[in-house]
């Protein structure tokens, strides 16, 4: 069997999210070095805060301030980390309760003296970043702290109000994949570097798909049996393009179309050029055009012949 | 249109793939198409015979948009199906198509789930379902997150790394009769001390699930469709799905209460029903499988996943629907009379769904074997 084609991909997406009252009084304190939390129905201190009781889902907005110490209730050992994680050398994951607070925090714990210096109970405190913005990733991770018992009483109430609050975060997001177009896909391109076009028949109701995807998805089974399809085809509609795609190399206007090659069950879709705009019609026989070293064709122009009749192409459209 | 009654919708097939760390170059539905024609062979519908088609994938896995309509390809949804889709584990999706066959409205379903993690790095694309605010800013990966609630749970001494060193054993030793799975065969040696280095202390290689794509399908039936579809239904007594709170600190890591209410819902303790043969658990994670058994409470009596589960075959996105349908199986073949199945989602088993699965007789109305003939028909 062929090598399946491969290519790098890479997703990149920033989520834009508007933040509620007790979200933005947190990041908001967290950029001002003050951590808060919220009181729940129970009495419990949330940290970090939601918006909602835990339990019973109603609102809530008693704000409290809580320590910026707190006690490691787990932990886990981190020794190869990955990109956009706190830190870049080996640290330990820890959820922390901070002073004052009922509910644990997630961060990176900092212990360059390695996972034997860390433990559960530890006392460790927030280590700031330079640079804050209104993030959780304002605290840059928490460091060993002495092992100072939690001061006694509650937190104080706060009232959550600060100059130029944080109504939002953009949340970045990159992923990397290795893009496989499948084996199917595969085939299809690898006759299309070679100038020819190359559909696959269903074994059941015997239509051509052009391109394939392996699958018919009207009998729901495997395509295999390759069919050279074309080169000509006929156009089956058409519309035509008067507004320039952003980063599309091609004057406008040009004509996009239906082109139902030669042989195919379905019709696919490329640009038609060579001859004027307002002279392309359904019916028209096309051929593609390959320009040096690419791979798909660059468009189709007309190849001369008298046009085809509608009942050869009615059922393409 | 007449309501199905609870109890009347059984599992008539299952069918899997081979799981493997990476498929060879199949797009997803090129991976699933075999595994829809297997089921659907098994019960000898057609896809224009099923009422009703669901899935479960979720895009993140291979970075395809839209991936479940083109994994629709291998349904052959032409004329136009009635279908659903659901973008969390297969399991859920199964739950969704109970639903359907219980208010009469179809009596037969397809249900698929399929993922092909070996396009991108798990661990990392995991983080994108986290809470965007508080956790996903700090890219903690699956891994790191199952570490957190292991060290919880050696912490109150419900467990030891040897413990955990014999689930990993005794799992990839089960795998070993599991064609479907894996990791097959024993390579851990539960008494000697730990060998494997830490991969993230406290856990050790052994301790995670291999990364799969794989694939798998049910045929889900009501009543009398069920019988005719096959000679030993695994009729679903009961199922439920709790979630709790996402944020890992505002949770006891070492205890599943959402899984615990869901198996009370699906009558898994009503009182006199029989034992508990075999249990599949969704447990990709060895500390899980202590956590889950106590929430269950499953005792010696029964087989937990004896088809080497998630430690053996981790195909994200199907792995909880796998549970059921190796539970049904079980049944199926008249290895158990009375099967748990249970499927997790988001982090350190945040969501929990559990399904009670019968054969014919282990009733204790004995109203089985000829009430259930009546089927949709019922009520
Ligand atoms: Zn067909």
């Amino acid at each position: 069997m062929d090598d399946v084609l491969t290519a790098p991909m890479v997703v990149e997406f920033p989520f834009t999210r508007s933040l509620g009252p007790v979200l933005s009084a947190f990041l908001t304190g967290l950029r001002e070095r003050t951590v808060l939390g919220v009181t729940a129905t129970d009495g419990r201190v949330v940290v970090p805060p939601t918006e909602y009781d835990p339990v019973t889902a109603e609102e809530v907005r008693d704000l409290v301030e809580v320590g910026q110490t707190g006690t490691v209730t787990t932990w886990a050992w981190n020794g190869a980390p990955r990109r956009g994680q706190p830190l870049a050398h080996p640290f330990a994951w820890v959820l922390v309760r901070l002073d004052g607070a009922d509910t644990a925090l997630l961060h990176a714990l900092d212990a360059p003296e390695g996972p034997g210096s860390v433990s559960t109970g530890m006392r460790v405190r927030v280590r700031w970043a330079q640079e804050r913005t209104g993030a959780i990733t304002d605290i840059a991770c928490f460091e060993p702290a002495p092992h100072d018992p939690p001061p006694p009483g509650r937190p104080a109430a706060h009232p959550g109000t600060f100059p130029e609050p944080v109504t939002g975060i953009v949340a970045a997001a990159r992923l990397d994949y290795t893009y496989s177009p499948g084996r199917a896909q595969t085939r299809y391109l690898n006759a299309l570097a070679e100038h020819r076009t190359k559909g696959e028949r269903c074994p059941r109701c015997r239509k051509v798909y052009v391109p394939p995807r392996g699958a018919c998805p009207t009998c729901g089974v495997a395509t295999g049996e390759q069919v050279e399809v074309g080169p000509a085809g006929t156009v089956t509609t058409f519309c035509v393009v008067n507004i320039k795609a952003k980063g599309l190399d091609i004057d406008v206007p040009y004509v996009y179309g239906h082109i139902a090659l030669d042989g195919a069950g379905l019709a696919l879709h490329g640009r038609i050029a060579g001859i004027p705009c307002d002279q392309v019609r359904m019916g028209l026989r096309v051929e593609p055009v390959w320009t040096e070293g690419g791979r798909h064709p660059d468009h189709y122009r007309p190849t001369g012949e008298p046009d085809a009749a509608y009942e050869t192409y009615k059922e393409l459209l | 249109m007449t309501r199905t009654e609870a109890g009347q919708v059984a599992v008539v097939a299952f069918a899997q793939s081979r799981h493997e760390r990476a498929t060879d170059g199949s797009s997803e539905v090129e991976m699933l198409l075999p595994v829809l024609r297997d089921v659907l062979d098994r019960t000898g519908l057609s896809t224009g015979q099923i009422d009703f088609t669901c899935s479960g994938s979720s895009d993140y896995l291979a970075g395809r948009p839209f991936s479940f309509t083109m994994a629709l390809d291998g349904v052959g949804a032409w004329p136009p199906i009635a279908e659903s889709h659901v973008e969390t584990d297969g399991a859920w999706a199964l739950y969704e198509a109970w639903v359907k066959l219980l208010t009469g409205e179809a009596e037969t379903a397809l249900v698929y789930s399929y993922g092909k993690s070996s396009a991108g790095d798990l661990p990392e694309v995991l983080t994108r379902q986290l809470d965007p605010y508080y956790l996903a800013p700090l890219w903690p990966d699956s891994v790191s997150l199952a570490a957190l609630q292991t060290r919880a749970l050696l912490d109150t001494g419900a467990t030891s790394e040897r413990e955990l060193a014999g689930i990993a054993a005794r799992s990839r030793a089960a795998a070993a009769d599991n064609p479907y799975a894996q990791l097959r065969g024993g390579s851990v040696d539960a008494d000697a001390p730990p060998a494997d280095a830490y991969v993230a202390q406290p856990l050790r290689r052994h301790d995670l699930p291999p990364v799969s794509d794989g694939a798998a399908a049910v045929v889900l039936a009501a009543g009398r469709t069920a019988r005719r579809l096959t000679a030993r239904p695994a009729w679903i007594r009961g199922m439920d799905h709790r979630i709790e709170a996402h944020s890992p600190g505002a949770r006891d890591l070492t205890r599943s209460p959402s899984t615990r209410l869901a198996a009370e819902h699906a009558g898994l303790f009503d009182p006199g029903a029989p034992p508990v043969d075999v249990a599949e658990l969704h447990a990709p994670f060895t500390a899980q499988e202590v956590v889950l058994r106590n929430a269950l409470r499953l005792g010696e009596e029964t087989a937990v996943n004896p088809s080497g589960g998630p430690l053996a075959a981790n195909p994200v996105m199907a792995a909880g629907l796998i549970r059921i349908g190796e539970a049904a199986a079980r049944i199926t073949r008249g290895e158990a009379r009375r099967a748990v199945a249970h499927a997790t989602s988001g982090p350190c088993l945040q969501q929990n769904l559990v399904a009670v699965l019968e054969s014919d007789g282990s009733a204790e109305d004995g109203s089985a074997e000829d009430g259930l003939t009546e089927g949709g028909e019922g009520a």
